[in-house]
């Protein structure tokens, strides 16, 4: 049984190394047009910066998370399944947007600080590491938190039950159920966050104080635009691809299965202890909801008035943003689902990292090498929707990697030897197995990619030509053009957009899965 | 409106080559080719005396546009690229891709400005925007800032070129005192950004005194918004100068079609354009004068390396820079 | 028949051998200490793990590389036999067709067989909506629809008590009866080999040894059998 070759058993490790060669072809024809590379100590302060910020980011996203998750997983309330869909808005936030939404919060003459120059208190100010952190965390708690929370409602409510029945007090509930599966699903999501934070550029410079907060993208920047100095800009991206291949050995390394084996699926919540717990999850989750919905709320503000007279090019463009967030979305899902279906009956490093490592990739490297690859075939205007698509779908497939897996070895675990015994191949199993059990995974993965599609410039500025500006480029042709309020209206559409994208996707899969 | 909407978004898709007419492609920055950039009116007018389909390419910001050009190398499909400025002349000079004009055109530059491949189509000076209600006395010079509690957003020099521009400034204004100067300004600056938008936003958000922009922003504001609280700072230590300025490819297949472009460039039918789209100066000051606002800011000095000065005093300006704000 | 054919199984350090066979419709209870290997046997010869060593032949032909599903083969799991999302219709109706594209003469044969293990009319429940008893007779019903010639259970009905084990025991018959299925049951229980009736192969130290009638094997049990079922 462990050698035979069943068709998707060939097709997830070429897709693994279609994606690898997705990532590696642009460094190389970028390391290739440019000669030999040579790094200075700005460029390796520039790594220390972006590595340590990067960690800061998703070890607090990533903790914070854990709490808010439980409050969720354990507490009824009303507006629980809005908050819920909430969580969604905030990483589909296109980086400047999110700065502004946050600074009316944060900012100098943002709420908190009329509030305490109010009570007679000193000002804070948002800018430095701590400022980046704070957008960081702002942009991917709500992700974490969401990733998080599947994986409770995963612990199968005989297991549940067994705890409630042997007289389980919460610290041993964590102990025995909690506790193994974060060990199964926090390294995963430490490490998304952790290397998409790694090639964060906008968020880090707006915020961070100053030529001392400059990150491996920034120094890429300098290396292609004002230097044209390919080798350098290559071997930067390589450096970042090297961080991002550590933190998935190190995730690899650190993820243990829970394995809680399978259950019947009958409702069970988990038990909601009193007393100051009650409290503490309160607290939990009024904070974290006011932290997403006071910037959300200020980019809505900040969006309306402009809403009347917006630029035509505003509509086709967004016509053009759904249509690849849709088709992105198709692809991704299909792609990653593959993956996990392949990585959870045979695992490897390899496969973590072909579904990773596009996510550590240096956006303007990717680009550009594309760009040199295409270049001697086509026209690369002429690809331009094409190459968004591809790049969008490589960059949101890591997310839905991520989501699906454990849920997807939850599956082979407890059904796999079922299946194959029946055999449920192919179409079948997909159609009575696979889908059926991982709707509500694939419904909130396929929604993030759809939204993450939307709101990524992705290459689309290098490629786009005349009348192919997506969305997300319109808002940036805006606001560089003193439009602000009708950047700030763009913005909100394509915010709105996103989010009834990411909100029927992930309605969609939890209502087939109920 | 919405039928407005639906019509251009039809038109888009309907929209293919015109076949037979001669195509003049220019690669240009983003914002000059979008509906309300000067993109539009200049294709109209070029287009009505040339009997050519004129296409604009739009490649990222003015940064971006070298890089394009590098990466596009002789293989390229544009004809002129538009849109470069002084501070990247000489390196763009330096790849040889570009071919020389021959012309010895007249213009209202307060420099003298000659480049045997560039020709400049509009300029601006660089200067601290601020709001009159809410600072009525700016300081007057960088030193004046620096002992200020005035706070600043600049942008960074490594990915945007008013960043560039601001470096050339101080470096241009004070020399071997620059490092000193940034030191001294350090303390007033908020945050620098990666480019101009985040930077004029955060202004408008209210998160500093002052943002660095050109001395037009104000006329912006008051023009396009009715808004004549914006001001810019004037500096006695003169204002550095951003020239704009287009150039045709040497690999170009439309070489006379790319000279009429150039002739066309500095004609009041694009000069005039110029001002209330790309809110600089034209070089050439159009037959009915400057619009309101225009003549608002002017500083008494104009600052400007040569292109060939501005390559030679980048990477050691850079250094400084970082050396000096580096906390 | 069914051959082993000097079968070995290895899982990590453990080693288990077999090399006897079984005529079609044979009743072979499966006895052992635990770990003795009793199920990995069933897996091996349900497709879940290739041999190290040997072969395993149905009527004559190798099944090393026959999947899972294409095997000759249907096996009840000590739990989990059902899909939980699916109704109890439609975990018999895999196996009739995994694709479910089920005619009405396959919803007619479900029924019956719903009916003839005592689940009538519980066909459109969903598997938490049963007693365990019933989802065992469930998997039952499926295994009789799918009328494999070899019937492998391993322990499916170890949570049921003796009086429900009793009756499941005779369901089996009755379902071995019908399909003329080898059954293959591994059990603990001398009494369950008993009442299974036909014969017993006891596995110890890494060996599975030939089948034996069960009445004549208990009877008189070697040494290590004695051991293991405790008598003096």
């Amino acid at each position: 049984m462990a050698s035979r070759a069943r068709p998707l058993s060939l097709i997830a490790p070429a897709l693994a190394a279609l994606l690898l060669a997705l990532v590696l072809a642009p460094l190389a024809a970028v390391g290739w047009r440019g000669a030999g590379m040579s790094l200075g100590p700005a460029d390796w302060a520039a790594v220390r910066f972006s590595v340590t910020q990067a960690l800061l980011s998703a070890a607090i996203s990533t903790l914070l998370a854990i709490p808010v998750a439980r409050a969720l997983a354990r507490r009824r309330f009303p507006g629980r399944s809005l908050l819920v869909t909430l969580m969604g808005a905030p990483f589909l936030l296109p980086a400047v947007v999110a700065v502004l939404g946050l600074l009316a919060v944060f900012g100098r003459s943002g709420l908190l600080n009329q509030a305490l120059v109010a009570m007679g208190l000193p000002p804070i100010s948002i800018y430095g590491l701590h400022g980046v952190v704070l957008a960081h965390v702002f942009l991917n708690l709500p992700l974490a938190t969401r990733m998080i929370l599947h994986g409770w409602l995963s612990i199968p409510s005989e297991r549940i039950r067994l705890a409630q029945s042997l007289g389980f007090g919460p610290s041993e509930t964590f102990r025995h159920l909690e506790w193994p599966m974060l060990r199964e699903v926090l390294p995963g999501v430490a490490l998304v966050i952790l290397v998409i934070c790694l090639t964060s550029f906008a968020v880090v410079l707006t915020l961070g104080g100053g030529p001392a907060a400059t990150t491996i993208e920034l120094a890429i920047y300098q290396a292609v635009r004002f230097e044209f100095d390919l080798g350098r800009a290559a071997g930067l991206a390589g450096v970042q691809l090297a961080v991002g291949v550590i933190a998935v050995l190190a995730a690899w390394t650190l993820t243990r299965p829970a394995g809680f084996g399978a259950g019947l699926d009958r409702g069970l919540p988990l038990s909601a202890p009193t007393g100051w717990r009650r409290w503490g999850d309160g607290m939990a989750l009024t904070t974290s909801a006011l932290f997403l919905a006071l910037p959300l709320a200020a980019v809505l503000w900040r969006g309306l008035p402009g809403l009347t007279d917006l630029p035509a090019s505003v509509l086709p463009a967004a016509a053009r943003s759904v249509a690849v967030a849709l088709a992105s979305a198709l692809l991704a899902t299909t792609a990653a689902l593959t993956l996990a279906l392949a990585a959870a009956r045979h695992g490897s490093p390899l496969m973590e990292g072909a579904a990773t490592l596009p996510l550590a990739t240096s956006g303007l490297v990717l680009g550009t090498g594309l760009f040199l690859l295409i270049q001697p075939f086509a026209p690369p205007m002429s690809l331009a929707l094409p190459v968004t698509i591809l790049v969008n779908t490589a960059l949101s497939l890591p997310y839905l990697y991520r989501i699906l897996l454990p849920e997807a070895r939850a599956l082979q675990a407890d059904y796999g030897r079922l299946a194959d015994s029946l055999a449920l191949h192919g179409w079948s199993r997909l159609r009575w197995l696979v889908l059926p059990r991982l709707a509500r995974p694939l419904g909130f993965g396929a929604g993030i990619a759809a939204a993450l599609s939307m709101g990524d410039l992705g290459v689309i500025a290098l490629f786009a030509g005349e009348r192919q500006a997506t969305l997300p480029l319109v808002v940036s042709q805006l606001t560089g053009a003193y439009r602000m309020e009708a950047a700030a209206s763009a913005a909100l559409i394509l915010v709105t957009l996103s989010f009834v994208l990411f909100w029927a996707c992930d309605a969609g899969g939890r209502r087939a899965a109920a | 409106m919405q039928k407005h909407l639906l019509a251009a978004g039809l038109l888009t898709i309907a929209m293919p080559a015109l076949a037979e007419t001669p195509v003049l492609t220019v690669l240009t920055y983003d914002s000059f080719t979008t509906e309300w950039g000067p993109g539009p009116a200049i294709e109209t007018a070029f287009e009505a005396t040339c009997a050519c389909d004129l296409r604009f390419v739009p490649a990222g910001d003015g940064a971006a546009l070298l890089a394009r050009v590098q990466l596009e190398g002789a293989a390229s499909d544009a004809d002129l690229v538009l849109g470069l400025d002084t501070s990247l002349t000489a390196a763009a000079s330096a790849t040889q891709l570009f071919a020389p004009h021959g012309k010895t055109p007249k213009t209202d530059l307060p420099v003298d400005f000659a480049d045997p491949n560039f020709l400049p189509f509009d300029w601006g000076w660089f200067a601290f925007v601020h709001d009159k209600t809410k600072l009525p006395e700016p300081p007057k010079s960088f030193e004046a800032l620096a002992a200020s509690d005035v706070t600043i957003v600049i942008q960074d020099p490594r990915s945007s070129t008013p960043g560039l521009g601001l470096l050339l400034w101080v470096k241009a204004a004070y020399g071997d005192r620059a490092p000193e100067i940034w030191q001294g300004l350090a303390d007033n600056i908020v945050t620098v950004t990666p480019g101009w938008s985040e930077a004029y936003g955060l202004f408008l958000e209210g998160e500093a005194d002052m943002v660095l922009s050109y001395t037009t922003s104000p006329a912006y504001h008051l023009i396009a918004e009715g808004d004549d609280t914006k001001a810019a700072a004037l500096f006695d230590e003169g204002h550095y100068m951003q020239i704009e300025v287009a150039g045709k490819l040497a690999s170009s297949d439309q070489p006379d079609l790319a000279d009429q472009f150039l002739d066309f460039m500095l004609t009041d039918a694009f000069q005039s354009v110029i001002p209330q789209t790309n809110w600089m100066y034209p070089v050439i000051t159009p037959a009915a004068g400057l619009p309101e606002g225009f003549d608002a800011f002017r500083p008494a000095k104009s600052l400007l390396l040569s292109p060939a000065e501005a390559q030679a005093v980048r990477d050691a300006a850079l250094a400084e820079w970082q050396a000096a704000l580096a906390r | 028949m069914l051959q082993l054919d000097r079968l070995t199984l290895r899982q990590a350090a453990f080693r288990l051998t077999a090399d006897w066979s079984a005529r079609p419709g044979s009743r072979i209870a499966v006895m052992g200490p635990s770990g003795a290997g009793k199920s990995t046997l069933l897996a091996a010869i349900a497709g879940f793990l290739a041999p190290a060593a040997g072969r395993i032949l149905w009527q004559g032909s190798d099944l090393s590389d026959v999947p899972p599903g294409a095997r000759p083969v249907t096996i009840l799991f000590q739990d989990q036999n059902l899909f939980p999302h699916l109704t109890v219709a439609q975990n018999l109706g895999l196996g009739l067709r995994p694709d479910l594209r089920l005619t009405p003469a396959d919803h007619a044969r479900i029924d019956e067989a719903l009916a003839r293990i005592g689940l009538a009319g519980l066909g459109p429940r969903r598997p938490a909506q049963l007693s365990g008893g019933q989802a065992s007779r469930a998997a039952l019903a499926r295994a009789l629809l799918r009328a494999r010639p070899i019937l492998l259970l391993d322990e499916p009905f170890a949570a049921l008590g003796p009086a429900l084990r009793g009756e499941m025991l005779d369901l089996v018959r009755t379902v071995a009866d019908e399909t003329g299925a080898l059954v293959l049951m591994v059990t603990h229980d001398p009494r369950d080999a008993l009442a299974l009736g036909g014969d017993t192969a006891f596995v110890a130290n890494g060996v599975v040894q030939a089948p034996v009638e069960t009445r004549a094997l208990l009877s008189d049990p070697p040494e290590d059998l004695q051991d293991y079922l405790g008598r003096t």
